[in-house]
């Protein structure tokens, strides 16, 4: 039974053998190969680079060109208080991509030709949220220089503002394994997109992140105090010190504790849908 | 024991309003050292099921399955690491370039930077690749894609290859160009378990061949030993006129095993034969003996309907017919 299995259970040229176990060691290899081939996806795919730097410039100068003369927003103007907003939305956005590329590939075969591999089973979604990371890493810097351009001033430190981008990119690529996880129950990438749009659209709208929301309508401005965006919005425009003078954040717990907020619903959704989503990957397959 | 066992395998999917399906009801197969099984049977019989399930993609309900004496289910990484997979499952990544899905194969089968890039090279030149080498596959034709996909399957140039329809869809140059590709492998010593709907190819390939049929395998066999089972060739001829048909059903019965099947407008009319040419031969002399004009007269080789036929009594269209009628 032995020799059986040491003849057969290896490549006949002893070149070609794969290593023998799943190590740390090619784990970092695995989630290293599959985060390469979705980068080289993005710069074969102009479409996703076009889309990930033309949207949040449009949107800068949209908000704060357009609004910015009628919005009146006390203590501030309406350019620095958008400006986080825009973050929230352009990084939660960018996050959905995870969601459509993991049904595209399931439907494409990739994800059965992966699993015939001896990868280690979390290298895809590792590869795949950390090219959603890649993106929104990318679209903050033209939002940064854009919103620069257009009058957005940090108004903290240098290094609060840095925790302020790190918390974004944090919550958004916890949200990438979320959209992971449903890409792959979904199936398909249409609905993804679809639905996510359809869903994601009015969250980030009825919130903090484009008026304040106490002018709100009262169950649109309860919504908005217990919205996750708000938190999220309301967390960044602390950190880069663009909070209106006596501004009214709201009486909400996540309204008066919004770093933590946010801190702990990334930890809620990396805890719940790492391991759901690593899960689910060892069972699909293309139908 | 056999290189490749699969014992009792049952797989039933439970669509949401829709009755269950038993995609494998006790299928059975094995799949000696060194040689091609080929699994044929018509869309939705269970051959990509069996493949998926001796591949890690899928665990049965129940049933058991191992590859040279390793278990399948209890041991799926193992497997891993000595099998390869090509077909309408295991695709390549459209995005990138023919080498770089090749290098990033064997990056993933952890053979390192060095001999990935050194493999992917070798696969290129082997499988007249250079063409698709170094542009992204989306480009390129069906054939050649089928062809980066198999050749992403040999990247550890393994001892077990799992070939899931690997000519559907293609022309018949680009199919037997990809023929002759894995009669290289299989010459080389390759295990093979090769899924196909088409007879030609399992005969051309395959030293055994099991046939499927809802997730059963319904005969096993030679490709001759089914063919006789069929009853060997057919002979066709196609009159000009139909009031020729009884004198010619007359001259067909002589040479048939069968009765002689006439088709609705009485002008085709066919029947099984031992002898291929002989019967031909024979026929031909008769019909121009009796003066009876054809339009057309030849043999035909019998497909996989036939051995569906034979064997089920009916024809592999079936499963359509159901879903029309569903």
């Amino acid at each position: 039974m032995t020799t059986t299995t040491s003849a057969t259970g290896t490549a006949r040229s002893p070149d070609l053998r794969p290593a023998p176990a799943n190590t740390i060691g090619t784990w970092f290899n695995d989630g290293w190969i599959t985060t390469r081939r979705n980068l080289i996806k993005i710069k074969r795919v102009p479409d996703i680079l076009v889309f990930t730097t033309l949207q949040p410039i449009m949107f800068v100068l949209l908000f704060s060109q357009v609004y910015a003369g009628s919005i009146d927003i006390p203590g501030s103007s309406y350019t620095e208080f958008i400006m986080a907003g825009i973050f929230a939305q352009t990084v939660v956005f960018g996050s959905t991509y995870s969601g459509s590329a993991m049904a595209q590939d399931l439907k494409e075969g990739i994800i059965d030709r992966f699993r015939t591999l001896p990868m280690s089973p979390s290298a895809v979604l590792i590869g795949r949220t950390n090219g959603d990371l890649f993106i929104n890493a990318l679209s903050f810097v033209v939002m940064i220089a854009t919103g620069l351009v257009v009058g957005w001033r940090v108004r903290s430190s240098l290094l609060e503002a840095i925790a302020g981008v790190a918390l974004l990119l944090l919550f958004a690529y916890a949200f990438s394994w979320v959209m992971a996880f449903l890409g792959m129950s979904v199936r398909s990438p249409e609905v993804i997109n679809n639905v996510s749009f359809l869903v994601l659209f009015p969250l980030t709208f009825i919130s903090n992140a484009f008026v304040p929301s106490e002018n709100l309508p009262t169950p649109l401005r309860i919504f908005a105090e217990w919205n996750p965006v708000s938190a999220l919005v309301l967390a960044a425009r602390q950190l880069f010190g663009n909070v209106p003078d006596g501004y009214d954040a709201g009486d909400s717990w996540p309204l008066q504790n919004p770093v933590l907020t946010v801190l702990i619903g990334v930890v809620v959704l990396l805890v719940v849908f790492v391991p759901l989503a690593i899960r689910k990957f060892r069972t699909i397959s293309s139908r | 024991m056999a290189f490749i066992e699969a014992t009792d395998l049952i797989k039933t999917y439970h669509p949401k309003g829709a009755p269950v399906v038993r995609a494998l009801d006790g299928l059975s197969l094995e799949v000696p050292r060194g040689t091609v099984l080929g699994l044929l049977g018509p869309n939705g019989a269970g051959k990509t099921t069996t493949a998926k399930v001796l591949t890690t993609l899928i665990t049965p309900d129940s049933g058991s399955a191992a590859i040279g004496g390793i278990d399948v289910l209890r041991e799926p990484d193992r497997i891993r690491r000595m099998i390869g997979a090509s077909g309408q499952y295991a695709a390549v990544d459209e995005n990138l370039t023919g080498f770089e899905n090749l290098d990033m194969i064997g990056r993933l089968y952890h053979l390192g930077a060095k001999r990935s890039r050194a493999r992917a090279t070798e696969l290129i030149d082997l499988f007249d690749l250079t063409e698709a080498g170094n542009r992204p596959v989306k480009g390129f034709s069906g054939g050649m894609r089928r062809r980066i996909d198999l050749a992403g399957a040999l990247v550890i140039d393994p001892p077990v290859l799992f070939l899931d329809e690997p000519t559907t869809g293609l022309d018949p140059r680009s199919r037997l160009g990809l023929w002759d590709v894995i009669t290289g492998l299989v010459n080389e010593g390759t295990t093979v378990l090769l899924t196909t709907q088409y007879l030609e190819e399992a005969d051309r390939l395959a030293d055994d061949i099991v046939v499927i049929d809802e997730g059963r395998v319904i005969a096993r066999g030679t490709a001759d030993e089914l063919k006789s089972q069929v009853g060997g060739q057919r002979i066709v001829i196609s009159l000009v006129s139909a009031d020729d048909r009884e004198r010619a059903t007359r001259i067909l019965s002589r040479v048939g095993t069968t009765a002689t099947d006439v088709s609705a407008d009485g002008r085709t009319l066919s029947t099984t034969v031992a002898d291929g040419p002989a019967a031909l031969q024979q026929v031909l002399a008769d019909i121009r003996a009796e003066g009876i004009a054809l339009h057309d007269a030849g043999m035909q080789r019998p497909t996989l309907d036939d051995v569906f036929l034979t064997i089920t009594g009916r024809t592999t269209s079936h499963d359509d017919a159901k879903e029309a009628a569903a």
